[in-house]
């Protein structure tokens, strides 16, 4: 960004020669970075800005002045904040369930749309038209909606599944121990094998067909070709998806916070790292701590991106 | 073996059904099985919202959720209408609101910021460029926090500015933009009308934003659904109801039904209301809506 504000340096070489053309380039410089102008003054106001200001804020702490009784003053306190998200067991527990909990429903939900993708490969054209709407109508769903639709199919007094498991005789409890994750994990994979059998579907279809070609005349049959050759030629979509979709998880907040007022018992305040942060802001009224988490946060995050960008980078090439 | 296949394909794009697939009977009706099953898993909940939405209280509570009983949709709508005088449809008059001024701006700021990366060669703009890709993979819920403390310090907060403003500052939006400033708009053309006077203004809104107007439909629907979706944002910069998007005046809802009277009715119907503006947009827009997808899905 600074790069921006320096003044231009004076080209090397004679100033007269082609002067003309400079000047047409120096006007559109100037006039290119006009263009790129409201952008940039945005960008640093809502970009920038916030991060440093939450870097700041995130290097003191409210301390009250008296015997606790007087009014509260930020004071400056260096690391302080850090140090203590750094040592925070429940912001690391947080996130090792999320992501632990991620990697699972990622893993099944790609699998699914890997499916899905496959099976519409094999069906007539006017056939993946009809499936492929309404798969994804999923997508069409806003996600605090689609949340609060499985909150009712998940909810003991009004679920029909409830109601169809009791009719079996079976008590069913969608919520308490492992059925929570599974009853997030099922609207998580919901709400996502549509968009992701999109995306598969699409780098199905750039494949050469010749591959098929040559395996159909070596007798290969369908369910053969689709995993012997289709699949492996797509593993860069697949490692893709899943890295953008556990990323997505560590931001994980609308859904668990929802379900929580069904399950307050099984979904704690502190269940995913945003709901923590959440929490510490606006509950507990610490904003100097939610800022030192939320910049940890993103640290944690691009370090992941970093990690994955150079294992898949090595992979494709 | 290769001419052979060569000689084939034509025939076989010629053909043109979907990837060309010997199946046999048995194979054809396990695939198309299985798809009906997923298919159902897909659309079943939102057909309990449509069901649930017909229902009153009672039947809410002891008839079958996937099936109707007694059709009280009117009666529902008109308990939505009459609520905190009709604050529901406030709620969605906001959503309309942030989703086109705040997919409308972010389309325009984002469209001249890419065409002025794109098309000038101004210093810095490599390193521009990667910042604004890095920015662009940030997920926006990251930010959220720290532009809070900023908007109450400056008491932004609980103004529509306060979400309009994050809106309108899209990085990937820059960078879609700049890839169809790449593609769409010829530097030929920029310099013909150079030539015939015109000046920079001029050039960019009669001749390029014409020629990015697929580029720009794109960013819009993109933007359009994403904020029309958020929760997130509003959620830390609103307080008060009527500058609520209905996603967090339904969460609202559901926050008062914990301590308040049942409003379970209401909380469902309202779903359904909330999304049928989306699914009326998407609709007319789908001739771009997978080519979008994908595209969002770059990010």
């Amino acid at each position: 960004m600074s790069t921006l504000t320096r003044p231009p340096r004076v080209a090397a070489g004679s100033p007269v020669r082609r002067s003309s053309r400079r000047r047409t380039g120096r006007r559109g410089a100037y006039k290119g970075v006009l263009f790129a102008l409201p952008f940039l003054v945005g960008f640093l106001f809502t970009y920038v800005l916030p991060i440093a200001y939450a870097f700041g804020q995130s290097l003191h702490e409210k301390k009250s002045s008296g015997l606790g009784f007087g009014p509260t003053k930020v004071v400056y306190t260096g690391f302080s904040n850090f140090s203590a998200v750094l040592s925070d067991g429940a912001f690391w527990s947080s996130m090792m369930r999320t992501l632990l909990f991620g990697l699972v429903q990622i893993t099944v939900m790609l699998a699914i749309s890997l499916l899905l993708a496959l099976l519409l490969d094999g069906v007539a054209a006017r056939a993946v038209r009809f499936f492929r709407a309404g798969l994804l109508i999923p997508y069409v769903v806003p996600s605090v909606v689609s949340t609060l639709m499985w909150l009712f199919l998940y909810s003991p007094t009004i679920s029909p599944i409830v109601d169809v498991a009791a009719r079996a005789g079976v008590h069913l409890s969608l919520f308490g121990g492992l059925n929570t994750y599974l009853s997030l994990g099922n609207l998580l994979t919901w709400q996502g094998i549509g968009f992701n059998m999109i995306l598969i579907s699409a780098s199905l279809q750039a494949l050469p067909r010749e591959l098929y070609e040559a395996a159909r005349l070596d007798g290969a049959r369908e369910w053969r070709i689709a995993w012997s050759v289709k699949v492996p030629n797509i593993t860069g979509i697949l490692v893709l998806t899943g890295m953008f979709s556990l990323i997505g998880r560590l931001q994980l907040f609308a859904e668990p916070l929802l379900l929580r007022y069904v399950a307050p018992e099984s979904i704690s305040t502190d269940f995913t790292p945003m709901m923590e942060i959440f929490d510490k802001a606006f509950k507990t009224g610490n904003y100097q701590y939610a800022a030192a988490e939320s910049l940890v946060l993103a640290v944690v995050t691009g370090i992941l991106a970093f990690v994955f960008y150079r294992v898949t980078n090595r992979k494709m090439s | 073996m290769s001419s052979a296949t060569r000689a084939a394909r034509p025939n076989k794009a010629a053909g043109a059904s979907g990837g060309g697939v010997r199946p046999t009977r048995g194979a054809m009706a396990l695939t198309t099985g299985l798809l009906i099953v997923f298919l159902l898993y897909s659309i079943a909940p939102t057909w309990f919202l449509l069901v649930s939405s017909t229902k009153n209280q009672t039947d809410l509570y002891s008839t079958f959720g996937l099936w109707f009983s007694g059709n009280h949709f009117v009666d529902n709508l008109q308990a939505i209408w009459n609520y905190h005088d009709g604050v529901f449809g406030r709620w969605i008059g906001n959503s309309v609101l942030y989703s086109t001024v705040g997919a409308a701006g972010s389309t325009f700021i984002s469209l001249a910021a890419g065409y002025g990366i794109s098309k000038f060669g101004f210093r810095g703009r490599g390193a521009l460029f990667a910042v604004i890709v890095g920015a662009s993979l940030l997920p926006s819920t990251l930010l959220a926090f720290p532009l809070y403390l900023v908007f109450s310090d400056i008491g932004l907060t609980n103004t529509i500015w306060a979400v309009l403003i994050p809106y309108f500052i899209n990085p990937f939006g820059v960078y879609l933009g700049k890839v169809y400033a790449d593609t769409s708009v010829p530097t030929e053309l920029m310099e013909a009308a150079r030539i015939d006077g015109a000046g920079e203004t001029r050039i960019f809104f009669s001749v390029a934003l014409n020629l990015m107007r697929t580029g720009g439909v794109t960013i819009f629907m993109l933007d359009f659904i994403n904020i029309w979706n958020n929760f997130f944002l509003p959620l830390f910069m609103l307080n008060g109801e009527r500058t609520f998007p209905v996603t967090l005046g339904l969460f609202s809802w559901v926050q008062q039904a914990q301590t308040a009277r049942d409003m379970n009715t209401l909380v469902l119907t309202g779903s359904l209301l909330s999304i049928i503006p989306l699914a009326i947009f998407m609709f007319a827009l789908q001739k771009y809506w997978r080519s979008g997808i994908l595209m969002g899905s770059l990010k």
